[in-house]
């Protein structure tokens, strides 16, 4: 049985014919062609697919299409002003915290809520809080890192 | 995957007669339990019934002596309330010790507790506290509500409506979490309440379970040294990859007296 789902994401009305089951995930990748949100382990566990419902960072392959009903989505492709990269995607370029790129989306995504969520952060607070987002690639110290550095800009306490 | 018919509710009452209406309804809460679980084939309901539009279900509140918190209230929330905080601390760390942001923004205490994961932080709370579980049919105590694993008390169709936290004098939670998960491969909640002490394990066993010889020791001396030589028996402990029977039943003394010694501050 289908039936139509609307949101907004990125700023943008959507509407798609959906099962019950058709993930959030599906819907942005497969209905929308917004494939930037990934999807890495399918099993709640990596963090690449993390996108923003309301505001509030959550795993988009672990909620159904039909719960984000009139809410509002932003995605990894929601996030820069034209050609100016938001604060936090300009972190990661400038600390080199990304090589092959797969979990970064989703990384980025965890941040900016992290750094959304605490007016201080420390390097431990930052490790703890990205408990749910793995990468196999830069064993996360640059990760860290441009976070860090992110946090101030967000904040405009740069 | 297998396909459901997905349903949001409108009302306690909505949400009940659309869950005891279907062939194999059940509740959605989170979903972060039930969606992995039909993902992994190992649940395939045909209808899911958000709760996510009920009103009544979410809401966190502190009168007196007791901490209400609603079957709908997210791990987040609970972590992040002040009023939790200022009550009792230990379940406001318990809740931010759950799974990773992203697990604590969607799911649920309701959910939590309905699916008694053995390895779940929230029955230990539930029952080290003493607390008072709310469905929409009645009240059952913490004591009783945990039945064995991912077993509990609840009747079909029932809803966990809220949990009823009474404020011990002092509290506290230690878990030794798996490394990969943040489960608990042994947590141990202690309390001091009106009612004594009172010590409980989550992880080690099938469910949640006191340990009596540890509530009696601490009743006498609410110190660490009164539970460090107290060993429970490993035979009915869990043995998994992560860990031995013979482990979790050391872990589970190292956590009772890294818990007191945090409880006395
Ligand atoms: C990566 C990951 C890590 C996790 N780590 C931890 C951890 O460290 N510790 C921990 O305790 N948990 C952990 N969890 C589980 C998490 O806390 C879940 O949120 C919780 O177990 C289920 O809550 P939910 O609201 O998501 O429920 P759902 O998945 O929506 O529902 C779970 C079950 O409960 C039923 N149900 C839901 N709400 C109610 C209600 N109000 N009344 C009656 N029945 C209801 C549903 O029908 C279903 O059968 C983890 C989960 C993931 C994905
Ligand atoms: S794809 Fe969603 S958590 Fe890995
Ligand atoms: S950069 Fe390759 S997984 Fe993170």
């Amino acid at each position: 049985m289908t039936s139509t789902v609307s949101m907004t994401v990125n700023g943008k009305q959507v509407s798609a014919e959906c099962e019950g089951r058709t993930l959030l995930v599906q819907y942005l990748r497969e209905k929308l062609a917004l494939t930037g949100t990934h999807v890495g382990c399918d099993t709640s566990q990596c963090g690449a697919c993390v996108v923003h419902v309301d505001g509030i960072s959550v795993k988009s392959c672990t909620m159904l299409a039909h719960q984000a009903e009139g809410c509002d989505v932003v995605t990894i492709e929601g996030l820069a002003d034209g050609d100016t990269l938001h604060p936090m995607q300009e972190a990661f370029r400038e600390n080199h915290a990304l090589q092959c790129g797969f979990c970064t989306p989703g990384m980025v995504m965890s941040a900016i809520d992290m750094v959304n969520r605490h007016d201080t952060l420390d390097e431990k607070t930052v490790r703890h809080q990205l408990e749910g987002n793995l990468c196999r690639c830069t064993g996360y110290h640059n990760i860290v890192k441009a976070i860090l550095a992110a946090h101030p800009v967000m904040k405009g306490t740069a | 995957m297998y396909d459901f018919n997905y349903r949001k509710a409108s009302s306690v009452e909505d949400a009940v007669s659309a869950v005891t209406g279907a062939e194999d309804g059940r509740f959605l809460a989170g979903g972060m339990t039930i969606i992995p679980t039909i993902k992994q084939r190992l649940a395939n309901p045909s209808d899911l019934v958000d709760l996510a539009g009920v009103g009544g279900l979410t809401g966190i509140s502190v009168s007196g002596n007791t901490v209400e918190i609603g079957g709908m209230a997210r791990h987040a929330e609970v972590n992040a309330s002040s009023e939790v905080a200022a009550a009792i601390p230990a379940l406001a760390r318990l809740a931010g010790g759950i799974g990773d942001p992203q697990v604590r923004n969607r799911g649920t205490i309701g959910g939590s507790i309905a699916n008694n994961d053995p390895a779940a932080d929230y029955p230990a709370a539930v029952v080290g506290l003493g607390a008072t579980v709310r469905t929409n049919r009645r009240e059952i105590a913490g004591d009783d509500f945990f039945t064995g694993m991912f077993e509990t008390a609840l009747e079909p169709g029932e809803l966990v409506t809220g949990v009823s936290f009474p404020v011990p004098s002092k509290a506290a939670y230690m878990k030794f979490p798996n490394p990969a998960s943040r489960y608990a491969i042994v947590g141990v909640f202690v309390a001091a309440t009106s009612g004594g002490p009172r010590v409980a394990v989550t992880g080690a066993g099938p469910c949640v379970f006191r340990v009596a010889e540890m509530e009696q020791a601490l009743a006498g001396n609410f110190a660490p040294e009164a539970v460090a030589d107290i060993k429970i028996g490993d035979d009915d402990l869990n043995s998994d990859i992560h860990a031995s029977a013979e482990y979790r039943a050391h872990l589970v003394t190292v956590m009772a007296k890294r818990a007191v010694a945090q409880a006395n501050g």
